[in-house]
């Protein structure tokens, strides 16, 4: 595309987004720097601050996307990079922060999407303002069916009637213990759900990904008002310890990534049947 | 396997400052599905785009049959 694209010459540069927030001072960055270790310039237009940085476009145009998002490393270190913008950012003011890769041709492109769409900014940093999003991950180890279990009939005289009863007895017991489990899920998430402004559910993770061996039962963004936040992760700690078959793992505080847009709520998906 | 769960760093350390390193997994998880999605001026064709996300739903988002669920509160009144 870049070939054949005059707008997109190769030595070009544009403009990556990370994220929009207000009231947020020059020097509150300090020296984060952002995607390809470039420096974070702060584009302020109507009283909505864009944090920004030049990229090439070579590496950041469709072309270069096209391939560098297939690429692991590369998204890494892309992700990690807007999550420190972002992060520094959040520090100091309220953010919303946008999709990874969002990229224009130039400054005055940057000033343009944000008169445009001033009133969705508007809304969107109004909606978490004072409020911190928290990640709850709870998982099970929930054994396999043909571990140990020398339940039922050993010494039968039917030894393939004692095996079938054996599988049965074995099989049961797994499915009661993860049917515990989910409840316990349950229950931690609907606890949290109460403290929280909202909450979004997100995809289950890769254990390639994640390291985790464990059976995930829940991968849920909260959205805290601050005032609530000792609360929210005391309550958390608590409902770990009252459950000690199950972990629970909070991350945070996160910038309102997971609500930076307003879900519909059929949007929200069920995780597919087994 | 315990619920010991203040034995955890992660536990432990979370939750304190901002600054503190991120599981990728859990950055992909809010970036990837988080975020004002709006289209700058480099776009990939809104297809396009969804095909990007799906070769990357493979990498990070292979779904094991095994975590099938629904969260349900019952008293569900939002």
């Amino acid at each position: 595309m870049s070939e054949a694209d005059p707008r997109e010459p190769s030595a070009a540069t544009g403009f990556y987004v990370y994220g929009i927030a207000r009231d947020l001072a020059d020097e509150a960055l300090g020296d984060t720097r952002g995607v390809s270790d470039a420096p974070v310039r702060l584009v302020e237009e109507d009283g909505l601050i864009a944090l920004a940085s030049p990229v090439s476009l070579t590496e950041f145009g469709e072309r270069g996307l096209r391939e560098n998002l297939e690429d692991l490393d590369w998204l890494e270190a892309t992700a990690r990079a807007h999550h420190a913008v972002v992060d520094a950012a959040a520090a100091h003011a309220t953010v919303v922060p946008l999709g990874l890769v969002t990229v224009y041709r130039s400054e005055e492109r940057v000033r343009r999407a944000l008169r445009e769409r001033k009133e969705e900014f508007t809304d969107a940093l109004e909606r978490v303002a004072g409020r911190t999003e928290w990640g709850v991950k709870a998982y099970a180890d929930v054994r396999e069916s043909q571990s140990t279990a020398s339940a039922g009939g050993e010494g039968s005289s039917r030894p393939g009637t004692s095996y079938l009863q054996r599988r049965l007895v074995q099989k049961n017991t797994a499915e009661e213990e993860r049917r515990k489990a989910m409840a316990v899920a349950e229950y931690v998430h609907c606890q949290l759900r109460d403290i929280a402004v909202t909450t979004r559910m997100h995809r289950p993770q890769d254990p390639q990904l994640s390291g985790e061996q464990g059976w995930m039962l829940l991968n849920a963004a909260y959205l805290v008002d601050d005032t609530r936040a000792q609360e929210f992760r005391e309550t958390v700690t608590h409902l770990a310890r009252l459950n000690p078959g199950v972990r629970v793992r909070v991350t945070g505080p996160w910038a309102p990534y997971s609500f930076a847009v307003e879900e519909e709520p059929e949007e929200e998906e069920a995780w597919p049947e087994p | 396997m315990a619920g010991a769960v203040e034995e955890r760093p992660e536990f432990r350390t979370a939750g304190q400052v901002r600054g503190q390193p991120v599981a990728l997994v859990d950055l992909l998880d809010r970036l990837l599905a988080g975020g004002v999605v709006i289209a700058g001026d480099v776009t990939i064709s809104i297809a396009d785009v969804d095909l990007v996300r799906i070769s990357l739903r493979a990498v990070i988002a292979s779904i094991r049959p095994e975590m099938a669920r629904v969260l349900e509160c019952e008293e569900a009144d939002l």
